[in-house]
Order: C-alpha cells, then sequence, then structure tokens
C-alpha cells in the first residue's frame, strides 16, 4: 500500500471574479521511501498542492478530493486534532526562506524544543539532550552552543539546517522540502541538497521535493511529476523524463535551460502560462504549444498512461503515430469547414 | 581594440559604526579588482552573497565613489570626471536590477517611466519622446498599446523587458545588469536572455553581467570574473575558465551548479567567513578542500597561468589534472 495517495485534489478560492481553481484535479500517490520531484513554473500550483497535503491551506480555500489518505487514514474526514497531531510529526515540512520561517524572538534551542515537547511528550532536559543530537545530525559545528543562538546570528544555510532538523525531528514518514535551496547561495545549496537526499536514505523516509529547478530533481529525484496551470501535465521516472520528455511543455523547459548550448539562442516558449481566470478551454498548454491543433484547443487532454508514466497529452512527443495523428486531426477540421461552407 | 571601461586596483571599504563608544570597523567590500569590457562584450561577475558583485555595480553605475583605484570610461577618468564631463559620464553607464516588481514605479504608466530619462536630461519636445518611447519598446518586444499601462498588468518578463528598456533609454554604451534573470521562470528568463544577446548585437552594448548561476553565466559571457569576499579568484575568458577550472573556489561553484557537470569536484565545506574578519591568508582557506599551510599565513596573487589570472597558490596542480 503506497504511504500516501491523493486523487482528484483540487483547491479553489472565491474570489470576486467567481471561483479560481488554483489546483484541479492532481492525483499522484508515494511509497515509503521514495524520492518525488514535483516541478513547475511560478504559479502552477505546485506548492498549495503540497500545502493541501499538509493541511496548511488558510480558510477562505477550499480543498477537496476524491481521496487523500496517509496509511489508509482518511485526511480529510480526519478531527482538526487528530490532524494537526500528524502534521509536523508524520509528514513535515520545510520552506523556501528558512530566515522567515523561524520566529525571530525566539533562541533557535527553544524553537527545536517546541515540537520535541508537543509531539514527544519529551521532558525539558531530554528534550534539551535530543535538539543538540539533532543539530549535530544536519552537520551544524558546536551544537551545544548553537542552541541559544537566535535566527539572525546563523548564516541562511545554517537556519535551513535548522528547519531540516526540526522537520526530521519526529523520525517523519514524508517529508516535504518546498523549494529548500532557492534562497541560498550555490555552494550552500549543493550541501543542503546533500543533506536531504543522505538524510533520506539513512531514515528511509519519503521525500517530495518541490523545485522550479529541473536540475535539482534530475541529480535526486526517482520520480518526477510535472505540473502546468494546476493540473499534472506529465508524470515519469527521472532518467526517462530527462532523456525522452512525452509533453511538449516540459520538453519546451528542458530546451529552455541556459548552458545546455554554448552560446546559441535559447528555445523560449511563447506566451505566458494562464492566469486563474483566463484559463482555455482545450488544452491548458494549447496556446503556447508549437503542434496545437483546433482537437487539441477545443478538448481538454486526458492523463493517461504511458510507457510506464502518465502524460496530459492529445499526441504525446514518443507515440510512434504522433505524426499521423496530428496530420490526421489537421484534416478532420479541414473537411469540417468545406462540410460547414458547402452546408447552407 | 580599446576597452570601453578600464578599472584598476577599484577597492570600496565601508565603515560599520559599532555603536557610539566604539570606533567604526572597516569592511572591505571590494578589495581591489581590475578588468576591462569592450564595446559588444560581456563581461559576467560571479559570487555568492557578500563577494562584492553589487558594490561593484554602485561604482560602475557612478553611484558609489571606489575608495582606491581608477575607472576609466571610453578614456574620460569616471571618478574625478574633468568639468562638465560628468552628465554625459552618467548618461553612458545604467543599471536593470534584479527584481523589476521593485525597481519599476507602480504608479506611473510604462510610457512615463520610458520618458522619464529623456525629459530629465534632454529639452526634447513632448511628441519626440513619446516616439523615442514607443520605438524603444518595439525594441524590446513590448505592442505600442502597452504605452499606457501601469506595471502591475505585466508578468514578470515583460516588466523586466521594459526595466532594460527604461536603462537603454538614453543610449547608454555600458549597461551593468545586477542579476536581472534570477527573478523569472525558466521560459521566461530564456526570453530575457535572448532580448540581452539581440540587443548587444543590434547596439554593440557592453555589458556588466552579475550573477550566482553559472548555467546563465555560461550562456551569455564573454569573459568571466569570479569574486570571493571582495576579491578575484579567477578571471578570464568563459571558454577556458569553464573547461578547466584553476581556482578551487570555480571549480567548487561549477560542481554545485546542478545540471552543469558532473560532481567530481569536492564541495566546500562551511559558510561564508564574515566579510568584517575575513581569514588572514587567502579568503578561501577557510572551506577549500585543497588547503596546504601556506594558504593559511599568505594571501595569494592574482597571477596569469594558461591563459587567465588565478589568485592560488596550488594553481598549477590543476592545469594537468584538471578539476578537483
Amino acid at each position: 500500500m503506497p504511504l500516501l495517495e491523493v486523487e482528484n485534489l483540487s483547491v479553489e478560492f472565491q474570489t470576486s471574479a467567481g471561483m479560481a481553481r488554483a489546483v484541479d484535479g492532481v492525483s499522484f500517490s508515494l511509497s515509503a521511501g521514495e524520492v518525488l520531484g514535483v516541478v513547475g513554473e511560478s504559479g502552477c500550483g505546485k506548492s498549495l498542492t503540497m500545502l493541501a497535503v499538509m493541511g496548511l491551506v488558510p480558510y477562505p480555500a477550499r480543498v477537496t478530493a476524491e481521496r487523500l489518505t496517509f496509511r489508509g487514514r482518511d485526511l480529510l474526514r480526519l478531527p482538526a486534532r487528530a490532524r494537526r497531531a500528524l502534521a509536523g510529526k508524520s509528514l513535515a515540512m520545510i520552506f523556501q526562506e528558512p530566515t522567515t520561517s523561524l520566529n525571530p524572538c525566539f533562541t533557535i534551542g527553544f524553537q527545536l524544543m517546541e515540537g520535541l515537547r508537543a509531539h514527544e511528550r519529551l521532558a525539558r532536559r531530554a528534550a534539551w539532550q535530543r535538539a543538540v543530537e539533532l543539530l549535530e545530525q544536519v552537520g551544524i559545528p558546536a551544537a551545544q552552543e548553537r542552541m541559544r543562538a537566535y535566527p539572525h546570528q546563523l548564516s541562511g544555510g545554517m537556519n535551513q539546517r535548522v528547519m531540516i532538523a526540526m522537520a526530521i525531528a519526529s523520525n517523519p514518514d514524508i517529508l516535504i522540502a518546498d523549494e529548500p535551496t532557492t534562497a541560498l547561495d550555490v555552494t550552500v545549496q549543493a550541501q543542503i541538497l546533500e543533506l536531504l537526499t543522505a538524510l533520506q536514505r539513512s531514515r528511509g523516509m519519503a521525500l517530495i521535493l518541490v523545485t522550479h529547478n529541473i536540475g535539482v530533481v534530475a541529480e535526486t529525484a526517482q520520480r518526477v511529476l510535472v505540473m502546468y496551470g494546476g493540473e499534472i501535465v506529465e508524470e515519469a521516472a527521472a532518467a526517462a523524463l530527462f532523456a525522452a520528455p512525452q509533453h511538449p511543455y516540459t520538453a519546451a523547459l528542458l530546451a529552455a535551460r541556459p548552458g545546455v548550448q554554448d552560446g546559441a539562442r535559447l528555445a523560449t516558449i511563447p506566451g505566458a502560462p494562464p492566469g486563474l481566470h483566463d484559463r482555455p478551454a482545450g488544452c491548458l498548454f494549447g496556446p503556447r504549444c508549437a503542434d496545437a491543433t483546433a482537437r487539441a484547443l477545443r478538448e481538454r487532454p486526458q492523463l493517461r498512461d504511458l510507457m510506464g508514466g502518465r502524460v496530459r497529452c492529445h499526441y504525446p512527443l514518443g507515440e510512434p503515430t504522433r505524426a499521423a495523428s496530428i496530420a490526421a486531426d489537421r484534416r478532420v477540421i479541414r473537411d469540417e469547414r468545406v462540410d460547414a461552407r458547402s452546408a447552407p | 581594440m580599446s576597452a570601453l571601461l578600464v578599472a584598476r586596483d577599484l577597492a570600496r571599504t565601508y565603515q560599520v559604526g559599532r555603536g557610539p563608544w566604539r570606533a567604526p570597523r572597516p569592511l572591505r567590500a571590494v578589495g581591489g579588482v581590475s578588468f576591462e569590457i569592450a564595446a559588444g562584450r560581456t563581461l559576467a561577475v560571479v559570487g555568492e552573497t557578500g563577494c562584492g558583485k553589487s558594490t561593484l555595480a554602485r561604482m560602475l553605475t557612478l553611484i558609489e565613489k571606489p575608495s582606491a583605484g581608477s575607472l576609466r570610461l571610453d578614456g574620460v577618468d569616471a571618478i574625478d570626471p574633468p568639468p562638465g564631463a560628468a552628465p554625459q559620464l552618467r548618461r553612458s553607464v545604467q543599471l536593470v536590477f534584479q527584481n523589476p516588481q521593485g525597481s519599476l514605479n507602480p504608479r506611473r504608466t510604462v510610457g512615463v517611466t520610458l520618458e522619464e530619462p529623456l525629459a530629465i536630461n534632454t529639452d526634447l519636445p513632448r511628441a519626440e519622446r513619446r516616439r523615442r518611447a514607443l520605438a524603444m519598446m518595439a525594441k524590446v518586444g513590448l505592442p505600442p498599446e502597452h504605452h499606457g499601462r501601469y506595471p502591475h498588468m505585466f508578468s514578470g518578463g515583460q516588466r523586466q523587458r521594459i526595466a532594460i528598456a527604461r536603462a537603454l533609454m538614453l543610449g547608454p554604451k555600458l549597461l551593468v545588469a545586477d542579476e536581472p534573470v534570477s527573478a523569472l521562470d525558466v521560459s521566461v528568463q530564456a526570453q530575457v536572455l535572448n532580448l540581452f544577446k539581440d540587443l548587444q548585437e543590434e547596439m554593440d552594448l557592453a555589458y556588466l553581467f552579475i550573477s550566482h548561476d553559472l548555467a546563465v553565466v555560461r550562456h551569455v559571457a564573454h569573459d568571466v570574473l569570479v569574486m570571493y569576499l571582495g576579491l578575484a579568484m579567477e578571471q578570464g575568458a568563459k571558454q577556458r575558465i569553464f573547461a578547466r577550472p584553476l581556482h578551487p573556489y570555480t571549480q567548487a561553484l561549477l560542481a554545485a551548479t546542478p545540471g552543469l557537470a558532473a560532481r567530481a569536484a569536492r564541495l566546500p565545506t562551511g559558510d561564508l567567513p564574515s566579510p568584517l574578519d575575513p581569514p588572514r591568508g587567502c579568503v578561501f582557506s577557510t572551506r577549500c578542500p585543497h588547503v596546504v599551510e601556506r594558504c593559511r599565513t599568505e594571501r595569494p596573487q592574482p597571477r596569469p597561468i594558461d591563459g587567465r589570472q588565478v589568485a592560488c597558490h596550488l594553481a598549477e596542480r590543476f592545469v594537468l589534472g584538471g578539476g578537483g
């Protein structure tokens, strides 16, 4: 049984312009000990999906799902108190900006012990001991002294290590890392990623790595979800995704990375992602896709299984019949037009 | 070909106050770097937080006076300009910032923003200013109907186009871009990088391009300057540096950039030391995986090796052995 099962998860906001669907029918599952990458550009709903799993989406938003289970327990129907007991204990999350996630008014020792005392019911002295151990595990030198330091006395990388120490304090089954390295310097980024993967391996926990940096995912994840406009557009094993992306959007993202070919012009994606209120009727990527047909612009493709992964495209790049079906769909439209003209 | 910009031993030291009863302490933000940029070329400055890249940008754009060294722009002394030359100098260097959301006035339309530099610096009539603004918008790929719109109506990439257009309104020769694409998504970032490239070819612009992302640098740069704690670690032609980095810090940066190279070199340990209290010998010695005793006591000076400048005692070791 998978550790986490998500089926048809949606997050909606009531706005003055009507209902806005920021996450639209997302389904995925996560097994114990797996590393899952979630990639997408800003506003694609990747962070909101994870907040919904954690139960951290703020009040006016509505979270619905056909299924949202952790170890078979239905998270959406769990009483609030029981759900809170899970969050931070079995499901833990770290955020992008460590310096704003930590409370500047309390020492990091206090903040680390707070969780230990609440979730593990440790006495003060035992919690202190455990907190020092945790700081040592995440590679903070002179942990005893650091316990009394305030967040502003530590660097961004050190603060992120403290956040990781907090997250793993109760031996979570799932650690969700939302852009854990984006705010950090390059060399520190690499250290933090190495720490995260080392902890994941040694503890056998599942890790969800949310990032806009597709290169980070290539090095760490086993499986990758690509999100666009609140939907999953592709899911594949990491190696397969980079070797042969199936969705045109994934392919375009990979091609737009600088530094792949030297000096040449970069491939760009024309236009911008859809907003919350101007979502196209057909394929969400259709208006920006080079191969979009009239059918793709009219009919929203379903997420379907393909070569061990899933893809939401009428014409996946690796499908042998791709060119033929694009041509066929173009022909059908032409025929329709001819019919329409000759009909009256 | 003579260089457009020549900087020699450029340095800037700040006095950091420590309260009313203690003497301020000097903080060396930039400790003497030299470089040249020719028209139509791009020098990329690479480094992490606190390495002095932004101070360097402020000195080049004449916002900040260097504490030492010389800076010549088009043959004219830019630090102590001859009488009457200062306005012309300021016009020839313009700046693009990291976050267009913050650098554009939300209460001014694109048109007003673009025409302001002309209104201040020239006595062109209104109609001519408008014509030039529209021409510049076309150049950076914005349709003319955007002239009357406000910044919030644009996406991040479009806003960065507006910021670039504003910087180009006075026809500068050097554009200093401080992390211009790090706030943008990959697909939009590619569009803006292409725009930088097109504008350079079209207007023969020189760029000082500041970035921490080596993948971006590899794409845009002709020459690279790697800085750490205010000092130049390695500088030279891009191809040479990317093919075989000779300074352990450059090697570490390359190894740490995901997707750029296999993670062969060892990663540096620990954190950046405080710039108020830099290490006595080589500034990188506290984190360097190859450190020897000499590095801790004697600061290496930049010296020419294999067609570039390297400030490392052990650089010869890497010429044959490759990185790491």
